[in-house]
């Protein structure tokens, strides 16, 4: 059953295309949505497959690894596989919103397109075992995710994908340079390969210089502080329904390229004993944590604050990283899960809200919970889920980075963890306030409940409270690829 | 079946139906949910527990746990929430029904918690739910009130949940069995508990926030939050000797708040702290005996105090105002609630024959078996002052003394009707203690009425009556004043924010001093500076690709000396 695999990526990008030729609004969407479910069976078979069986590898053309191009899917980025094409699978039913350039055009069919594209790339980067395939599906996905950002309600969508082009290239080509010297290193781009040469070359300098644009470049695609500057005026200006996808996918897979470097390819001892990753990325870990609440407290914009508090939330997976045990990793791969959920939710929340209000500024949710009352609930109980509050998915997370905090013997950090969350409950809380405590507008208008994003957002929204219960398939996943990981057992 | 429901749980979500019944049909069926709730404790086999297995297997909860500790705590706590519908069914507010209902039922299913994560997550619920009780009144007032009581009770909850992280990380487990004062983590979760029991210092909560909820809010709001933290201390910290000084300390300070405060309704959150004190000191003692009065003062407490807060709610409803300074009089008008707060005051004063004399002289006895007579001669002090407020100031003031003019209406029906059944209860515990006796945690051999104990507390009381009635008479009681009265919840709402401001100006005032001192070295360097420190510029709006792409570039050379180290 080895051929599911390539299937995963050859089905979204063979149908972009054909997509593209199909223009008509209604037909592209059926047929979009056909291909995103079809790919999410596929990332669900193969998750099957993987925890029943064991790695699967496929090569590509025949062509035997190392030599050829190698897809390879293990217990992590199955795990990964399925978060991004079920998030997909959930987001698309939305449709782009009628706010977004595409549909003032009327050219729904680019949105589509490009959303196939990028999801082809970001499950390319996920499934695929050579280093330089990495950097191939890399810059598609990034390049239809410019695209999406675009399509914005109004002009300074336009700024802001530009910018997120200029940075995004940036980093694309550090994680290029990375690869290319590790190939100068050990004449080999097959990660499995890499893996196995690198050890012998560690203390060669030229190595080190590689991790490093690595770790780099990664960390500006995963936007970790200070290098997530792309990202609040990307997710705020993009239509909501592409926020909710690329905030729960897109650094999502960078979370994953950043341990499958530094766990599988250059392995922990070297990284964290040699390298003191761990030295860099934890204080950048707690100023994202906490630096990125703050930011969200004094945003007047809804989509800008939850665009900060993603960067609080990456704090979070790249802390349970930088942690290098079991608990700590364990916490961060989870986070990836369940912070996708939580985010994509509540932007579909923001979807829902701006159909109808045609704004997303903090003052016009005044009463909104009188007005929207189911769009509400829904985004408190995802606001819950962030704080980790127990009972959602969000608490799962915390719990297992506070086992791992206190695993190092650090009260402190545990502490950190405990007071950053804190803030969560201050940015929410105006939001909360504004929605149940303010009167609407006397002017305003009756409302109705969105029609498209309603369902995909409730969805999303009741699976955090689903897996903040039960956890066999998030935590438990995550823990046996942690272990995994750690060098431990399968 | 029913035994795999755990108990409360039907209550909260029953009553969420609620709203979408008609009105005759609503208040019957709020009215049968908490007794149905009894029945549903009732019927539970003894020792019965209900596990859940979460993370994959790697810890169980414990939903429902199933002694005798609970039994008694989630008996009273349905009778309670049952009285307090009964006085609360003239209402047309759902969000009050609703809170009121969601507010018990989690009170009664973290009764039966057996673990601590899940003992936490109704601890939270209680938190939530209760405070919407406070801001129904919908105004300012009770709305700021309500976000302090919010954040306390929040806190209150974050501290339970790390100590019981630290816990687990101790012992590996998340029981709810006897804990002890043996560690960090259990200390967290004793300060956790005690701030929702209201000890001396992170008291000022309840003073704070019971007043200002509405009239039926405070009804419930007397019942469960607090007599929740003490069963979870009687379960997780008997016999705890710092207990006792605590509970001591809590028996006599209120009592000088509650002579001097002029707002009826706060005489009586003064006196319920003052109450708390007794049950903290049994269990500090934390003989069986002591354990058992605790448990029975609990029970009789949530009855009597719910009574005097129900009749004086009815003043407030009726008249509009519960300072004592603005009522007088009102045994006219109001012949049926004068009748039933006097009932009410003498249980609180434990007289003979009333439900507070069998419960509380339980724990004088076990102070007095441990041979503690320093504890047990302010816990007589506190008997004597108890009476003193309780039993003769509120209905004095309320329905005696001046008569200041109010005619007014009796209390509605309802009111009267929930009155009633709790002060039948406070007289019918008094004389036929023993169903009651037979509910407590251990068997108990105890008889309260002696010779002794009968004319011990009688001097006790008649001489409190003494004084009361010397004082007024010369003139020197405090008379009933408008007035406010410092407590310790100054230092959070007036001092704390004093010394931020004063931190404020310390900091601006270094902030303009450093630039000052940078503006010298260049001009370059300073705004680069002061962009950095106003909020909105660096932090809360993205850098420019520019500033970007050298962040990159400086952090990767950060990264190389760090790599090549």
């Amino acid at each position: 059953m080895t051929q599911l695999v390539p299937l995963q990526v050859v089905i979204p990008l063979l149908a972009a295309p054909i997509c593209l030729l199909l223009r008509d609004r209604r037909y592209a969407y059926v047929f979009s949505l056909a291909v995103v479910w079809a790919t999410f069976a596929v990332s669900v078979a193969l998750l099957g497959q993987v925890l029943g069986s064991g790695p699967l590898s496929y090569a590509m053309g025949g062509w035997a690894p190392p030599f050829g191009i190698e897809y390879r899917v293990d217990t992590l980025n199955a795990f990964v596989l399925l978060i991004v094409a079920g998030i997909a699978a959930v987001v698309l039913p939305a449709g782009v919103g009628p706010g977004s350039r595409a549909a003032q055009d009327g050219r729904e069919y680019i949105f589509y397109t490009a959303f196939l594209l990028c999801l082809a790339g970001l499950l390319g980067v996920t499934i695929t075992g050579d280093a330089f395939n990495v950097f191939v599906f890399l810059e598609i996905s990034s390049l239809a995710s410019y695209v999406l950002v675009s399509l914005g309600d109004d002009r300074r969508a336009f700024v802001a994908a530009f910018s997120y082009l200029i940075v995004g290239t940036i980093g694309g080509t550090f994680i290029l340079i990375g690869i290319g010297l590790a190939y100068q290193m050990t004449g080999t781009l097959n990660m499995e390969d890499l893996a196995a040469r690198l050890p012998l070359v560690t203390d060669q300098r030229t190595t080190r210089v590689a991790f490093a644009f690595l770790t780099i470049g990664i960390a500006i695609k995963l936007a970790v502080f200070p290098l997530h500057q792309w990202l609040p005026n990307a997710y705020s200006q993009a239509p909501a329904v592409v926020s909710a996808f690329l905030s729960a996918t897109g650094t999502k897979v960078a979370y994953y390229l950043l341990v499958r470097f530094v766990f599988t390819i250059f392995g922990a001892g070297f990284v964290f004993g040699a390298l003191h990753l761990d030295a860099i990325l934890m204080p950048l870990s707690i100023a994202a944590m906490f630096l990125g609440s703050i930011a969200a407290i004094y945003q007047t914009d809804l989509k800008r604050l939850l665009a900060y508090s993603s960067i609080a939330q990456v704090g979070y997976m790249t802390l349970g990283l930088s942690m290098a045990s079991i608990d700590g990793l364990t916490g961060g791969i989870v986070h990836l899960f369940n912070h996708a959920l939580m985010k994509g939710g509540l932007f579909l929340v923001v979807a829902c809200v701006a159909e109808r209000l045609h704004s997303t500024r903090l003052v016009d949710l005044r009463g909104l919970g009188r007005r929207m009352p189911i769009t509400t609930a829904a985004f408190v109980i995802g606001g819950l889920g962030l704080i980790g509050v127990p009972g959602t998915a969000g608490f799962v997370s915390k719990w297992y980075l506070v086992l791992g905090a206190l695993e190092r013997d650090s009260i402190l950090l545990a502490f950190l963890i405990l007071l950053s969350s804190l803030l969560a409950v201050v940015y929410l809380w105006r939001i909360v306030e504004l929605a149940y405590f303010q009167a609407p507008d006397a002017d305003a208008a009756p409302i109705r409940e969105a029609s498209s994003s309603l369902i995909p957002a409730c969805v999303l929204i009741a699976a955090t409270l689903y897996f903040g219960i039960f956890t066999e398939w998030s935590a438990g996943v995550a823990r046996s690829a942690a272990i995994w990981l750690m060098g431990g057992p399968v | 079946m029913i035994e795999q429901i755990p108990p409360g749980l039907p209550l909260i979500l029953g009553c969420l139906l609620a709203p979408w019944l008609p009105r005759t049909l609503k208040s019957a069926y709020l009215l049968l949910l908490p007794l149905l709730t009894l029945a549903h404790i009732w019927s539970l086999p003894a020792d019965h527990q209900l596990a859940l297995s979460i993370f994959d297997g790697a810890y169980t909860l414990e939903l429902v746990r199933v002694d005798k500790l609970a039994l008694v705590f989630a008996t009273i706590f349905s009778i309670a929430a049952f009285l307090s519908q009964l006085y609360a069914l003239h209402l047309d507010d759902d969000a009050q029904h609703l809170s009121g209902n969601i507010y018990a039922g989690s009170a009664i299913a973290a009764v039966f918690a057996g673990d601590l994560i899940t003992l936490f997550v109704y601890w939270e619920a209680t938190a939530i739910s209760s405070v919407f009780l406070v801001w129904a009144r919908r105004n300012q007032r009770s709305y700021r009130a309500g976000l302090r009581y919010l954040v306390i009770q929040v806190g209150s909850g974050v501290l339970l949940l790390a100590g019981t992280i630290l816990h687990f990380a101790d012992t590996g487990s998340i029981a709810f069995d006897h804990l002890g004062l043996v560690s960090p983590a259990t200390a967290l979760i004793l300060i956790a508990f005690g701030i929702k029991a209201a000890f001396p210092l992170l008291h000022n909560w309840l003073q704070d926030a019971y007043p200002e909820a509405t009239v039926t809010g405070t009804v419930y709001l007397s019942s469960f939050t607090t007599k929740l933290a003490i069963y979870a201390l009687a379960r997780g910290f008997a016999g705890t000797e710092i207990l006792v000084p605590i509970g001591a300390a809590m028996t006599a300070f209120p009592i000088f708040y509650a002579v001097i405060e002029n707002d009826l309704r706060r005489v009586l959150a003064y006196s319920l702290n003052n109450q708390l004190g007794y049950m903290v000191v049994g269990i500090g003692i934390g003989t069986e005996l002591a354990l058992n009065g605790t448990a029975a003062h609990a029970f009789a407490h949530i009855l009597y105090k719910g009574l005097l807060f129900m009749s004086i709610g009815a003043v407030l409803f009726r008249t509009g105002t519960a300072n004592g300074s603005d009522l007088g009089g009102l045994y006219k008008s109001m012949p049926w609630t004068t009748g039933f707060c006097m009932i009410g005051a003498a249980a609180i004063s434990a007289f003979p024959l009333f439900s507070g004399f069998i419960s509380k002289s339980m724990i004088l006895t076990a102070a007095e078996e441990e041979h503690r007579t320093l504890t047990y001669l302010v816990l007589l002090f506190a008997s004597a002052g108890v009476f003193h407020h309780s039993g003769i100031k509120i209905p004095f003031f309320a329905f005696f003394g001046h008569d200041r003019g109010h005619r007014v209406e009796e209390a509605p029906l309802n009111m009267r009707f929930a009155m009633g059944g709790a002060a039948l209860l406070c007289v019918g515990l008094g004389v036929f203690y023993e169903p009651l006796y037979a509910m407590l945690p251990f068997p108990a051999d105890y008889t309260p009425y002696t010779t002794t104990h009968v004319v011990t507390t009688l001097q006790l009381l008649l001489f409190s009556a003494l004084a009361f009635t010397l004082l007024m008479r010369s003139g020197i009681y405090p008379p009933e004043l408008h007035s406010t009265n410092l407590d310790f919840d100054w230092t959070y709402r007036r001092a704390a924010p004093a010394l931020v401001s004063w931190a404020t100006i310390a900091i601006s005032w270094l902030q303009s001093t450093l630039r000052s001192l940078l503006s010298r070295v260049g001009t370059a360097a300073q705004t680069g500076l002061s962009r950095l420190a106003t909020p909105p510029g660096a932090i809360g709006e993205p850098w420019g690709t520019g500033t970007t792409s050298l962040c990159a570039a400086l952090l990767l050379g950060i990264v190389l000396v760090f790599y090549y180290a």
